[in-house]
């Protein structure tokens, strides 16, 4: 029995997702490894905005698929933690740009 | 610096563990294929090889480094040194083959005290080209071998050297505080002699290979970064980098299982296995031989003592093209490595 919501295991079986609609699976998967192959950002790039965004929806599969990929594709340990400043800068800034709602909302309601 | 598992007398200096532990693991209850059980739908068991192209003399275990993933678990305590007399049967072989690649390594390949004498005799027993694996410290080492730039033009050699990545902090880790500021400096030095200069004929290639437990991205991107990197911040020049996989053997497997990556490594390694790659492994074209002049499938069987079968002749003495031409290749769980996404050899990637 599973005392915790994720196995590091699952990862491995993420394909498994198509046993159940293998259509929606296959279209999915086709169009994943698309997206992540050299265009005209290299695949190094691709993996440490996925990085990125693996943090940003705190996937712990994805940190651990991207943190991997990332290394394989010859990031720099400096250049994953940069990354991953990226997504905490638009994560805190996109909470602080609302302040400015806020103060309209507040200048609005108040004398 | 950390002494050799030889010397540290771990149970993974012996070849027969490290077997033992290939084949258990993730292997044992045949959840997970084995290489024998992948290469045979395939139509490559047994293994069989091309032709002996390429002749790779392992002339000494000892090293003037300590790398943690090396596979021979090479260092300064290491004493094993192949004697001129191996050497000499090794220079009539090649006398008398059409083998046209001699590919030299160790340990350090310099600190052997007639590495010098045997690459100058080389060209002259027929060989076209002289291959040594470099580790690159060992000319800033001592000056002793400062003129081994030098001496390499001088005999044609085409150096091949480790450079794991293009800055201090990844290389260091796994090769030795200061090593990598030591290998520029070395780099350096064969430039100005004119390794690695476009129209000077005089070959200079770098291989890479992960740090850590996992597995080497693409090889022409990673040459991209490592010629940009090298020129921008050393003013560096070479020819090509070459991805090599870690095989999990030796130093590699002890920080695997130390680590707690063996089990997750070994089935990156399977799922990873590519069919195309086993046309190419270096196996196929190689034939290597110990300080004591046995003779081996490859570098890495040589370390885990995997002697080819007597019948073909297992010593330098009893080279017989033909025999090992048809031989059967030992195979075992390491061979993964080789076989792993795009390929791995000392060539570099092989798809």
């Amino acid at each position: 029995m599973e005392h915790t919501y994720y196995n590091p295991a699952d990862l491995k079986k993420f394909s498994t997702i198509a046993d159940w609609d293998s259509n929606l699976a296959s279209k999915f998967f086709d169009y994943y490894g698309e997206v992540f192959k050299e265009g005209d950002l290299t695949a190094r790039e691709k993996s440490l905005i996925a990085l990125a965004v693996a943090h940003t929806v705190q996937c712990p599969y994805c940190i651990d698929a991207y943190t991997q990929d990332s290394l394989e594709k010859g990031a720099t340990e400096k250049g994953m933690m940069e990354a991953i400043h990226v997504a905490a800068a638009i994560r805190g800034g996109a909470s602080l740009v609302h302040g400015v709602m806020m103060m309209n909302k507040a200048k609005k309601l108040s004398m | 610096m950390i002494k050799s598992l030889h010397a540290r007398h771990h149970q993974l200096a012996s070849q027969q563990r490290q077997v033992e532990i290939l084949n258990k693991g993730v292997f044992a209850n045949g959840a997970v294929a084995t290489f024998q059980q992948k290469i045979t739908p395939v139509g490559h068991f047994p293994l069989k090889p091309s032709s002996i192209e390429i002749f790779q003399m392992n002339i000494g275990y000892m090293c003037n480094q300590v790398c943690k993933h090396c596979h021979v678990d090479a260092g300064p305590d290491r004493k094993e040194i192949m004697t001129r007399e191996t050497m000499q049967q090794c220079l009539d072989v090649l006398a008398k083959t059409k083998i046209k690649t001699l590919d030299i390594t160790g340990g350090a390949p310099e600190m052997n005290p007639d590495f010098r004498w045997f690459v100058s005799q080389a060209h002259s027993a027929g060989v076209e080209e002289i291959i040594v694996r470099s580790n690159l410290t060992i000319i800033r080492a001592n000056p002793k071998y400062y003129d081994l730039p030098e001496f390499f033009k001088e005999n044609n050699v085409r150096i091949c050297s480790s450079l794991p990545f293009y800055n201090a902090s990844k290389t260091d880790r796994q090769r030795g505080d200061g090593v990598f500021k030591d290998s520029i400096e070395a780099l350096q030095m064969l430039n100005k002699v004119g390794y690695g200069k476009e129209g000077t004929g005089l070959t200079l290639d770098l291989v890479f290979n992960p740090t850590g437990a996992f597995l080497p991205g693409d090889q022409q991107q990673l040459q991209r970064d490592f010629k940009k990197e090298l020129k921008e911040h050393f003013d560096i020049d070479f020819n090509t980098l070459f991805t090599i996989t870690n095989i999990p053997i030796s130093r590699f497997l002890d920080f695997l299982i130390d680590s707690g990556n063996y089990e997750e490594y070994m089935e990156k390694l399977v799922n990873a296995f590519n069919p195309a790659a086993v046309e190419g492994v270096m196996c196929r074209n190689t034939i290597s031989i110990d300080w004591q002049g046995f003779l081996y499938d490859c570098d890495f069987n040589q370390m885990l003592g995997l002697k080819l079968e007597e019948k073909i002749g297992q010593h330098i003495s009893a080279f017989d093209v033909d025999a090992l031409e048809s031989r059967e290749i030992i195979i075992s769980q390491h061979c993964f490595a080789c076989t792993a996404g795009a390929g791995s050899s000392c060539q570099g990637a092989t798809v």
